[in-house]
């Protein structure tokens, strides 16, 4: 991880005007009900500001999946409130919820998630369908051509190797320039070549100006940010790390 | 999302998952085309058994003379000779008999017809022009006994197909009757089959030529009146004004001690409603089972295929799209399929309609209702079972949706 080193080194008063992006205000999650209830997020309190990089990590069931989701506006906090970008989200309707997830966020999954019958741009251009969006294949090829992928934009996913499916996944990720991208174990399904291509890319996401935070259970993937968080139990620190 | 890009997804949809397209289409193609062709098959025979009993002459009355009700005193039917030439005018009366169509007087017996090859000994009716009404009969070859020939006395003859075949005779041969020439003018279609005699094996003279030369007795006198109604339902008014008709002109007052009798094929007629709401009814079930078996085909097809789309629905609610987005892209996808393969299953039942009569003696007539029926039920449950569980998965919350396996 070397050649992410620096920007893992960047002071933390860096941008010390950036704007906060998530606010987590002693948000919990419970599963299920009465004595089978677990406390899947319990009591979690967490400031992100917009162009941070960070990493969660914890072994599984720790909650970090739980947390991706809540942050991903995939699932709502059983207590306490989730503000993105200022606005409540922990009580907006599911539609308000889809409009948040196509507009202000990018997800990367473990299982790359592309559709098998669809190619490439087909597949980052999904995001798009969902918006008022034209020229929805030149934004594809726009960010096909950012992943490194530019001569594989027709290529369907059995055609491209893990790395490459990844990559696609990232760039359908960036297509809609989302506020934050969020990856889920993006690298749990890759060899290490593909590993750190993939996660080269999303350092350089990270030097454009990106918001990224990264989930992983691998102590070395979490390293490449200068920002890490631990989940344990439901409850969530902040690793303290030398520069 | 807009209804364009909505359809442009939906269609996409379709396109990226072939083989269960195809699948879902030839679920459907089969089940309407099974359907049009089986009702179609059943609708033929039904329409084939009905006009064959029609055939036989639902809407015949025979008038024979003697009574059947009067204790057997004055013996068997047809024993006393009360029906004249003025019973057979006075039934022919619009007014009093409006619902009688045609009148028949017959004299019968039985004759040995001798041709140049062959001898054949039959029965022979003498009778008048609407012989081949009252009968329901129609003839093959030639033409049939005129009004003129009545009146001349004309010693023609029109023979069945059997007793022609069997003397080796056609139109135009000359054959004796008793020893008495005649000329042979036309030969009857075949009737396939006639209640209680064969109607093939017969000669029919006029009626005047029958009583010089054949059976003899008074000129006037009748053996059997042979009356058709205007059509099966007025049968029945039929026989009441004949009824009436014929005791007012024999003077008598009391219907017990009627001196004729009418028979109606009435029993044919029951036999008849009865074997064509079984027919129905045959007909129903297997369109029904035709319909249920299409259905759960299509249905098997649409459940697996949408439940194998529970990730990509959570993906898609991942990536931004609303519950509303999703059921639209599924009632786009499913109706499509539906639609396409209701078509495609009326074009494959219509063409299989034309060809197998053409390849084989399976007749089909199509009718318009199992058409229309089979399309909206197949299309009714492709849409149902393709919308369902995709609204279900819909409703997932996106995290379970893309865990689903």
């Amino acid at each position: 991880m070397g050649a992410v080193a620096p920007a893992a080194g960047e002071p933390v008063t860096a941008e010390p005007a950036a704007p906060e992006i998530i606010r987590l205000e002693t948000v919990s999650k419970v599963y299920g009900s009465g004595d089978a209830a677990v406390n899947a997020l319990d009591d979690v309190s967490l400031s992100i500001r917009e162009g941070d990089f960070v990493t969660v990590i914890g072994p599984s069931g720790s909650g970090k999946s739980t947390l991706m989701h809540i942050l991903g506006c995939l699932d709502i906090p059983t207590t306490g409130h989730y503000r993105f970008a200022g606005e409540d989200v922990s009580r907006m309707s599911e539609v308000q919820l889809a409009h948040v997830r196509n507009r202000r966020i990018g997800f990367v999954f473990q299982q790359f998630h592309l559709l098998a019958g669809i190619p490439a741009w087909r597949n980052v251009e999904l995001p798009l369908l969902y918006r008022r969006a034209s020229e929805r294949r030149a934004a594809a090829m726009r960010v096909l051509d950012q992943v490194g992928l530019a001569n594989r934009v027709d290529h369907r996913p059995n055609q491209l190797s893990g790395g490459q499916q990844q990559r696609v996944a990232i760039a359908r990720a960036l297509v809609t320039d989302p506020t934050v991208i969020l990856a889920d174990e993006p690298t749990g399904n890759l060899d290490s070549q593909s590993s750190r291509e993939v996660l080269g890319l999303l350092t350089s996401l990270h030097e454009a100006g990106h918001t990224i935070i990264l989930i992983t259970h691998d102590p070395n993937v979490a390293g490449i940010a200068r920002r890490v968080l631990v989940m344990s139990d439901g409850r969530l620190h902040e690793e303290a790390r030398a520069a | 999302m807009s209804l364009l890009r909505t359809f442009e997804t939906g269609i996409r949809g379709i396109l990226s998952h072939r083989l269960r397209s195809v699948l879902t289409t030839l679920g459907i193609l089969f089940g309407v085309a099974a359907v049009i062709c089986t009702v179609g098959i059943g609708t033929a025979s039904s329409q084939s058994i009905t006009s064959r009993i029609a055939a036989l002459g639902t809407n015949l009355l025979t008038i024979t003379p003697g009574s059947t009700n009067a204790g057997g005193v004055f013996g068997g039917a047809g024993s006393a000779s009360t029906l004249t030439m003025s019973d057979v005018n006075g039934l022919r009366d619009k007014y009093d008999a409006p619902d009688i169509q045609a009148v028949a007087p017959v004299v019968q017996t039985t004759a040995t017809m001798v041709s140049t090859a062959s001898n054949w000994r039959t029965t022979v009716q003498g009778s008048t022009p609407d012989w081949l009404t009252t009968n329901a009969r129609t003839i093959g070859t030639g033409s049939f006994i005129t009004s003129k020939q009545v009146s001349q006395h004309a010693q023609v003859i029109v023979l069945g197909a059997t007793t022609a075949a069997e003397l080796g005779v056609s139109v135009g041969d000359s054959i004796t009757v008793s020893k008495i020439p005649f000329t042979v003018i036309g030969v009857l279609q075949s009737s396939g089959g006639q209640a209680f005699t064969n109607g093939d094996d017969l000669g029919v003279v006029p009626m005047t030529t029958a009583q010089d030369v054949l059976t003899g007795g008074a000129p006037n006198s009748v053996q059997r009146i042979l009356v058709s109604a205007t059509s099966g339902d007025t049968v029945g008014s039929a026989y009441i004004e004949a009824d009436q008709l014929l005791l007012n002109t024999h003077g008598i007052t009391n219907q017990a001690s009627a001196d004729f009798t009418i028979t109606s094929q009435s029993t044919l007629q029951s036999t008849a409603q009865s074997v064509t709401s079984t027919l129905t009814i045959l007909l129903a079930s297997v369109a029904a089972i035709s319909l249920l078996v299409g259905g759960i085909g299509v249905m098997n097809i649409m459940l697996v295929s949408v439940t194998e789309r529970t990730q990509e629905i959570g993906l898609r609610k991942a990536l931004g799209a609303t519950p509303g987005d999703l059921l639209r892209q599924f009632l786009i996808e499913a109706a499509t399929l539906s639609v396409v393969g209701g078509i495609l299953g009326v074009g494959a039942g219509l063409l299989a309609s034309l060809l197998i009569p053409h390849f084989t003696s399976i007749a089909i007539t199509v009718t318009a209702a199992p058409v229309i029926i089979a399309v909206v039920v197949a299309a009714g449950v492709g849409l149902i079972f393709g919308v369902y569980p995709a609204a279900r998965a819909a409703s997932l919350a996106p995290i379970e949706a893309l865990r689903a396996e």
